[in-house]
């Protein structure tokens, strides 16, 4: 459907603009003021120019090599997941019972891991992992695995791995569903007429159909787990050393723990920087997805 | 819709991975100190109330419940507000800038609280909002609109246009229209929109907690800070993470028709 040219949509677009301006572009001035500062506390400053950044992109200083580590293990972190959690959330999805009143138990546990809060979670999976008091901790000790979150590199890994498809696989399940939901009964039957396999069905028209869902699940479990803080920080707190340690542990470490003001501003430009350009980058494929399909399709 | 062999037992086995952690976590809570240090028990032999009493009585415990719901709620309404007529102008309109006046909003949804969390704190403390509910709902708002926009810009663009030609022929201002005609339309739209803005401005808590000190304190913040001075009281903690649990799980029952479409930010 073609759009109207009408510039005082402008109007009905400013509320939106000035709340998010007043919380995205105001903090964000402050963030590039820190970031070519330096500070020795007592709220004096001297300018630095570019030198955090110089810093920042440089292996071989303490601040670099932090960053990029840190950056290094979110990245490997969120490939994981994304290996993990979209083939697992398409396997949930079509397991979904047909109707009956199977189907809104099945939406109600699924949906709950997403609506607890973050912190929660990490204590839910502190106190299950915990070899003394936790059920999955005590259960692989007994079995004979030598299983400690807190004092191991790979349990941490494999705890902070399973606790996040644990709480965000529902969201790619529940979005499959939608996607599935939306595919017309005939399409099965001519599928069914041609003799169409268990596996050509899926191919031809199921994949395609969660295309465009499939799209936004990747981009939100892809962002999400690029900054990923509260969970692994109630759990592992970044450790054991900093095995765990992501980008935003890093940030609020270097930020609020140390106050470096300028270091924790250069890293934020830069981090915004990536997440930026990923963003674009979803943003323009999931358009020109979007603008092969047949217009207004949109659910209700 | 057709499914997969062996749907039962993956769907069985794969809630039951999901249940588990949640049942150890109620299992705790209703169990003594004691109990959880000395034995592994499957369930609370000597089951208590010890824990939930103790929140329920001591107000700067359920306090925080109170603190929570209201920046939630609070956040829920702005954000709804604000982002219904920018729904309308996008979904309706082409303007100067509206297709990267789209992208920021996007990529503000996307933006790492870690990133916001000092310059919020500074902004916050000057203009003399830092310990209150607004402060934290204003903050939430920087993922909350971007993601109710984008849900309802899906809604309305599902309302056919000609419903908007003929309300104004019939005289229909631009305000009744939206009142009277679209809002009721887009109504589970909405409810969805809501359901977002709840959920993900309840489970946020890095920057709840950097921008609340005693007054404004989020449950969850106080759970971290209460439990770790009085070394690890366990059973409270559990008693606390489950009564956390329940608003949520409240909100996903009265909209569980429309988890699935609202799922798909209403673009499926």
């Amino acid at each position: 459907m073609d759009k109207t040219v009408n510039q005082k949509a402008w109007f009905l677009v400013l509320p939106v603009f000035l709340v998010v301006a007043f919380s995205a572009v105001l903090p964000l001035m402050t963030v590039v003021n820190y970031s070519m500062q330096d500070t020795f506390g007592n709220n004096q400053f001297f300018w630095n120019g570019v030198g955090w950044f110089k810093e920042l992109l440089d292996p071989s200083t303490d601040l670099g090599g932090r960053f990029l580590a840190s950056l290094g293990r979110n990245l490997f972190f969120s490939m994981v997941i994304l290996a993990i959690e979209v083939p697992l959330g398409i396997v949930v999805a079509l397991s979904m019972p047909r109707e009956g009143w199977t189907v809104a138990a099945c939406l109600v546990i699924l949906a709950l891991p997403l609506l607890i809060p973050w912190n929660v979670v990490g204590t839910i999976w502190q106190i299950f992992g915990r070899p003394d008091i936790g059920l999955l901790g005590y259960v692989l000790n007994a079995a004979g695995i030598d299983y400690n979150y807190v004092s191991n590199d790979i349990d941490a890994w494999v705890t902070v791995i399973v606790m996040d498809v644990w709480h965000w696989t529902s969201l790619v399940a529940l979005l499959c569903y939608a996607g599935l939901k939306s595919i017309p009964e005939a399409y099965y039957q001519a599928a069914q007429i041609d003799g169409a396999s268990r596996w050509a069905v899926f191919k031809a028209i199921q994949l395609p159909k969660m295309n465009r869902v499939l799209l936004i699940a990747v981009l939100l479990r892809f962002m999400d787990s690029f900054m990923i803080y509260t969970e692994p920080f109630v759990v592992t707190g970044g450790g054991p050393g900093n095995s765990t340690t992501f980008v935003s542990i890093e940030l609020v470490k270097i930020a609020l723990g140390q106050f470096d003001l300028g270091k924790a501003a250069a890293l934020s430009l830069v981090y915004n920087l990536i997440i930026l350009i990923v963003c674009w980058i979803f943003y323009t494929v999931m358009t020109n997805a979007g603008a092969e399909r047949k217009p207004q399709e949109g659910a209700v | 819709m057709h499914s997969i062999p062996g749907r039962r037992l993956i769907m069985g086995l794969f809630l039951i991975f999901l249940l588990l952690p949640i049942y150890w976590l109620v299992n705790m809570s209703f169990k003594t100190n004691s109990e959880i240090v000395s034995t592994m028990t499957l369930w609370p032999h000597t089951p208590t109330l010890q824990h939930y009493k103790r929140i329920f009585t001591d107000e700067s415990w359920y306090s925080g419940y109170i603190n929570s719901l209201e920046y939630v709620v609070l956040n829920t309404i702005i954000s709804i507000s604000v982002a219904l007529p920018a729904a309308y102008a996008f979904s309706r309109y082409r303007f100067l800038g509206d297709k990267h006046l789209f992208f920021w909003l996007l990529s503000n949804r996307m933006a790492p609280a870690a990133v916001y969390a000092l310059p919020f704190f500074n902004l916050y403390s000057a203009i003399g909002l830092f310990d209150t509910p607004w402060a934290v709902a204003l903050a939430h708002c920087i993922f909350n609109v971007p993601l109710a926009v984008w849900i309802l810009e899906g809604f309305v663009s599902g309302v056919p246009r000609e419903i908007d030609e003929t309300a104004f022929l019939d005289g229909y201002s631009f305000p009744r229209f939206f009142i009277k005609i679209l809002v009721p339309l887009i109504a589970s739209g909405i409810g969805v929109a809501a359901f977002f803005c709840f959920m993900f401005s309840w489970v946020e808590l890095l920057l709840a907690r950097t921008l609340t000190s005693v007054s404004a304190k989020p449950i969850a913040a106080i759970m971290t800070r209460t439990v770790s001075a009085s070394g690890m009281d366990w059973g409270l903690l559990a008693a606390a993470g489950v009564l956390t649990i329940i608003p949520g799980a409240l909100v996903i029952w009265f909209v569980r028709n429309y988890i699935a479409s609202g799922f798909a930010l209403g673009r499926v």
